[in-house]
């Protein structure tokens, strides 16, 4: 049921030959450096065992051999293996000193809050009406460092984009730091990684990054409450009576806290943290199914008559 | 210095001969014979006995965990599948995880050492062979409670460590949990009493001569793990306690909500569960470095630079459970030091390695079915703690934690430090076990296939790893990369497992038809090989003398002061004896009067392990009746006893025995 | 070599003082047991320490009862102390009142230990500081307990003979276990008790 990425992605989480960032850029080059000396060393232990078991012996006496020699071999096998190791630990200081810390101030902070099994999202400003909440799809501007503040809202998740940056666990009770730089305009996909539950699969994320122009665009467009249908429309009465509860939309009555704020629910990519992608057929299937499709989740599957399902795509259709 | 030679107290030891045979010998079969059927079966302490059922035991869990992985790697041979719902994938990874490293990894290794101790050491039993049959009844108790949950679906599910708040009562709601607590609790107890047995065992009941510096390495390995278990054991029934109690009684450790403290949980998790994975390698190990030199026919290079590093990694292994929780958050600063404890644990293991490749250079290799498997073994040894070294950055952790990367880490050392070395074990000793040779042809082919199976079932999963798939997934999307990988993953899962296959029916038929194994089968060097196959159950028909660290080459090696004694010693008949000596030096020290065979382990492991019922269930009463029965049976047990010389000998006592 | 094998010394047989097996594995017990409270008392200082409330959050502990509760425990572990040396010297009579002594101390710190927990107004899910408080002290009245019992035993099998200034090792054993206990509940006192005024 994951119809999650695109034509043409291909291996969207392969952090070990791309990154688009200087948060994973040294700990790319590290990982490669450290895998050239693992598989050099490898190759050379491999050759010593195999001279050691291959390589012609006197013949044998019938006896046991005596106890000398050996410990040379020993000695700088282990000093040879020190000294490499305490370049690769100095190494790994020094990188993670490089990605410890942004290199300039973040121009952008979120809050990201993990949730079974989907991603909040919130965007904030000293002046509190720019504030604004979404769900599983973070935009930046290209070329800026982002700070992201993680939380959890109920068990521990971890926040991994890896193409970006390493993970962070989001813990309740705790708020973590994680900062990330999107070097080149892209879509950037990130993956849960912290064992929390049923749906641990299926909670994915994506960062898009844009250039300043469009990122003002969108932010623009996010701020601004929904324009939904007039009280009397039939769909956005099915909104209220059954979704209301737990999801909101900005600029109405739903005020719901449990699930993903869906005030320009079609200006995103993907619905159920990635697990499909943001189609209207796709939408009523997840209202219908959800349960089908991942099992578990904390939405239900909706139990709606064709007009009432028909209205409610409508409605949600306006929810640019 | 006692004043005078009471004969119940204080004697001067006899020694002398007692070949098979003779008077001498026949009185000690029958003083250590345990009763046939099921009465000898509950109530005896022999050593050896215990070993092997908990290497049928562990064997058992092996193959239930193994299972559990083929059904896993069904699921995930392809994108999308929809074999196992999530809830059921769940309890799998979980339980093939607390089966694997719980009851399969020590007690495997603790059945090993348990029957081996004694006969390497020249000992006719452990310090406590009553303790040794109630670490297993608490062993095979708490791995029935374990897996009782499982045909109710109630197995536990939040991953063998267990992480809150996603296994506290808000979020995991039945029973599967307050299992998985109250069983490792229960667990822990076993593990406990099973590790103090070991330490005084080395510290007080080697044969005479046998100074600290002639004991094997497979010793060293168990006394080292043991040590750490006493210590680290605690800490894990600890946070499981407390958890049983969050969830039960409402109480706050690790409740976010109320000042408690989720990061809690992982580092007393980590503080256990780091020392816990040396644990269940290091005598592994000691396996390899005793049963290695063998095929080699010379002894191992740097057996002091090897017992050490056995000892330096246990200990630094209490001192880096931080690299389990580098994405936590923890400041900077701490992650350095901890990354850098976590690289610097690799170079006693270094030592290790460079010895097993020089002894085998230099000495003349035996391709037989075990020493396939201890060259096999130094391979993916290497390949795991290369994998290890570079999740130890910490920067490059970030990226690596939490993916197949890790999985593929672990199952390298796991498999690779501890199954390899135990089947390659298996092969060494089960002559000695069974008075039978393994057969030879079918255990080559074993080898292979495991080896060629385990290679392509694990060393995909670094790929997986980089490409970024994550741990504990029941399933993935099809364009992830994936696919190839994870089929090639479950074909070579399925190969390994037909090798394990082989081993079993190899096992099996040559427990009737294998040809029969004489004392020494393999010309090894120590005293084990210098008793029947299998051994009488005295072990030693006399207590020997020991002048060196390989007993039997003594003929062409001359390392101590003089040869041995192996068929004249210390006839030690009195009863059930053996000789106490000192700790270092091996001096004679004291005659210890062992104990007959007795009910109390069992009816001690039993109501012990049904208070744990009780509490599980809520049944307070019940779990109180269950404690009153176990008290009983430890004050029994306890009771001093004149044939153990813990009470004086009966003198009618007048009123006011004061002035004796 | 040889000189080991030529022994006119004897040796002692079986459970003799500290050379008994199980001396030594009751040394192995304090030291497991001694972590399982190094632990307990690691939690209380890793959550106190990041508690965001007043701590402890009914205000700083009484010390009156605690500081008795001390007291007897000490005496407890002085009279075993005298009834195990009472024994060595053959004492029979001044062995058992010391040990009845010890047992009579240790019961009533058992009780005054239920009363202090009487007098806390709510129970151990209350709050944090309860849940560590009652696991912390119940950790060791559990230990307490089965110390009594250990000591009654002795007290019986001392009155029934069974022990005389050579063979007494349950006698030493036990009482070590009963020193141990004493030792953990300074720990436990200090922490629970003396910290909160220091920090």
């Amino acid at each position: 049921m994951s119809i999650a990425l695109s034509e043409g992605e291909i291996a969207p989480l392969n952090y070990f030959l791309h990154s688009y960032g200087p948060a994973s850029m040294p700990t790319l080059h590290l990982g490669w450096a450290f895998a050239s000396i693992v598989v050099t060393v490898f190759l050379i232990v491999a050759a010593l065992l195999s001279v050691a078991l291959a390589h012609k012996r006197r013949p044998d006496t019938g006896g046991i051999d005596s106890d000398e020699g050996g410990l040379r071999w020993v000695y700088i096998g282990t000093g040879i293996s020190t000294c490499i190791l305490l370049g690769m630990a100095v190494y790994a200081l020094l990188t993670l000193n490089a990605v410890a810390r942004p290199p300039q101030v973040p121009a952008l902070t979120l809050t990201v809050t993990g949730y079974d099994w989907w991603w909040k999202v919130e965007y904030e400003h000293d002046d509190p009406a720019l504030n604004f909440v979404t769900a599983n799809e973070i935009h930046i501007p290209v070329g800026a460092p982002v700070l992201i503040k993680l939380k959890s809202a109920d068990v521990i998740h971890a926040f991994w984009v890896p193409v970006l940056a390493g993970k962070t666990q989001m813990i309740p009770g705790l708020t973590n730091r994680q900062w990330l730089k999107a070097d080149a305009a892209g879509v950037y996909r990130g993956e849960c990684t912290q064992y929390c539950g049923l749906q641990h699969a299926h909670m994915t994320l994506e960062v898009i990054a844009q250039s300043p122009a469009e990122f003002r665009q969108w932010q623009a467009a996010q701020r601004r409450r929904a324009v939904p249908p007039p009280a009397g429309d039939a769909g956005r009465k099915v909104f209220m009576d059954h979704c209301s509860g737990c999801h909101s939309i900005r600029g109405t009555e739903a005020v719901g806290a449990h699930a993903p704020d869906l005030t320009h629910l079609k200006s995103r990519r993907l619905i159920a943290a990635g697990t499909l992608t943001n189609t209207p057929e796709h939408r009523a299937q997840w209202i219908a199914h959800a349960q089908e499709i991942k099992p578990g989740a904390r939405m239900p599957s909706m139990v709606l008559s064709p007009a009432e399902m028909a209205a409610l795509s409508a409605f949600l259709s306006t929810l640019d | 210095m006692t004043d005078r030679t009471d004969s119940p107290l204080a004697r001067i030891p006899e020694t002398g001969r007692a070949p098979s045979g003779s008077d001498a010998e026949t009185r000690l079969a029958r003083l250590w014979a345990t009763e046939p059927g099921w009465r000898g079966w509950l109530s005896t302490v022999d050593h050896k006995t215990i070993g092997l059922r908990y290497l049928v035991t562990a064997f058992l869990f092996l193959l239930l965990g193994g299972i559990e992985a083929l059904i896993m790697r069904l699921q995930l041979a392809r994108p999308d599948q929809t074999l196992l719902t999530p809830e059921q994938y769940n309890q799998l990874f979980t339980m093939h995880g607390v089966t694997m490293i719980f009851l399969y990894a020590l007690p495997v290794l603790s059945g090993f050492s348990n029957y081996l101790w004694p006969l390497m050491l020249g000992s006719r039993d452990m310090a406590f062979p009553r303790l040794n049959a109630l670490s297993y009844w608490l062993f095979l108790f708490a791995g029935i409670f374990l897996y009782a949950s499982f045909p109710l679906g109630q197995a536990p599910n939040g991953g063998w460590f267990n992480y809150v708040p996603l296994t506290d009562r808000l979020y995991d709601t039945g029973p599967n949990i307050d299992v998985y607590a109250l069983g490792m609790v229960l667990l822990g107890i076993s593990t406990t009493v099973g590790s103090v047995n070991f330490i005084v065992t080395l510290f007080r009941l080697r044969a005479p001569g046998m100074s600290i510096g002639r004991v094997p390495i497979l010793v060293w390995g168990t006394l080292t793990a043991s040590v750490a278990n006493v210590f680290a054991v605690p800490v894990v029934s600890l946070a499981f306690f407390m958890l049983w109690l969050d969830r039960q009684f409402g109480t706050h450790f690790f409740d976010a909500v109320n000042g408690g403290k989720p990061l809690l949980w992982q580092h007393l998790f980590w503080m256990f569960g780091h020392p816990w994975v040396y644990v269940v390698v290091l005598p592994a190990m000691g396996i390899v470095s005793d049963a290695l030199p063998t095929f080699c026919r010379r002894p191992l290079v740097g057996y002091a630079p090897v017992a050490l590093s056995t000892m330096a990694t246990m200990l630094l292994g209490f001192g880096v459970w931080i690299h389990h929780m580098f994405a936590t958050g923890l400041p900077a600063l701490a992650l350095s030091f901890f990354g850098a404890t976590s690289m610097v644990i690799s170079i006693p293991s270094a030592v290790a390695v460079f010895a097993w490749i020089a002894t085998i250079w230099l000495g003349r290799p035996v391709f037989n079915t075990p020493f396939l498997f201890f060259a096999g073994f130094v391979l993916l040894f290497v390949i795991g703690g290369l994998s290890g070294v570079m999740t130890a950055a910490v920067p490059l952790d970030f990226q690596l934690n939490e993916t197949y990367f890790v999985v593929a880490h672990l199952h390298y050392v796991l498999l690779g430090i501890n199954v390899f070395p135990v089947v390659g074990g298996i092969y060494y000793w089960f002559p000695k076990f069974f008075g039978r040779m393994l057969n030879e042809t079918l255990g080559k082919w074993s080898f292979w296939v495991m080896f060629i199976g385990f290679n392509a079932g694990f060393f995909p999963m670094h790929i997986a790893g980089l490409l970024g798939m994550p741990r504990r997934v029941y399933t993935y999307a099809p364009n992830m990369g994936w696919n190839t990988v994870n089929l090639i993953m479950s074909v070579g899962a399925f190969v390994f497992a037909f090798g394990i296959l082989l081993f079993l029916v190899n096992v099996l038929a040559s427990l009737r038809r294998g040809a029969p194994a004489a004392e020494n089968p393999w010309a090894a060097p120590t005293l084990e090989w210098a008793m029947p196959s299998p051994p009488p159950a005295y072990n030693f028909a006399v207590i020997p003398i020991i002048a060196s660290r390989h007993p039997l080459w003594e003929d062409w090696l001359t390392e101590g002061e003089g040869r041995s004694s192996l068929e004249t010693g210390y006839l030690l008949m009195e009863g059930r004896e053996t000789l106490g000596t000192t700790p270092l030096e091996a001096r004679p020290d004291i005659i210890l009067k062992m104990p007959e065979d007795s009910y109390a382990p069992f009816f001690l492991g039993l109501s012990g392990s049904l208070i744990f019922a009780g509490l599980l269930l809520h049944a307070w009463g019940f779990a109180g009746l269950m404690a009153a029965a176990a008290g009983l049976a430890l004050i029994a047990w306890l009771w001093p006893s004149r044939a153990l010389a813990q009470r004086v000998p009966a003198i009618k006592p007048d009123k006011g025995v004061a002035h004796v | 070599m040889s000189e080991i094998m030529r022994l006119d010394k004897p040796l002692p047989i079986g459970s003799e003082g500290k050379r008994a097996g199980g001396w030594w594995g009751l040394l192995a017990l304090i030291v497991t047991e001694g972590a399982l409270f190094g632990y307990l008392l690691f939690s209380y200082f890793y959550l106190a320490s990041q508690a965001r409330q007043h701590w402890p959050p009914e205000g700083l502990p009484p010390l009156g009862t605690a500081s008795l509760n001390t007291a007897i425990l000490l005496a407890s572990s002085g009279f075993v102390w005298a009834g195990e040396r009472c024994l060595r010297r053959r004492r029979l009579q001044w062995s058992l009142a010391s040990m009845a002594a010890a047992i009579l101390l240790g019961a009533a710190f058992v009780l005054i230990q239920f009363g202090e927990w009487e007098h806390k107004h709510y129970d151990m899910a209350a709050h944090l500081y309860n849940s560590l408080y009652f696991t912390i002290t119940g950790f060791h009245l559990l230990h307490v307990a089965v110390g009594l019992v250990i000591l009654l035993l002795l007290l019986l099998w001392t009155a029934l003979g069974y022990f005389d200034g050579r063979r007494h090792a349950p006698v030493t054993i036990g009482g070590v276990y009963w020193h141990f206990v004493d030792v953990v509940w300074l720990f436990v006192f200090t922490t629970l008790y003396l910290t909160p005024y220091l920090f």
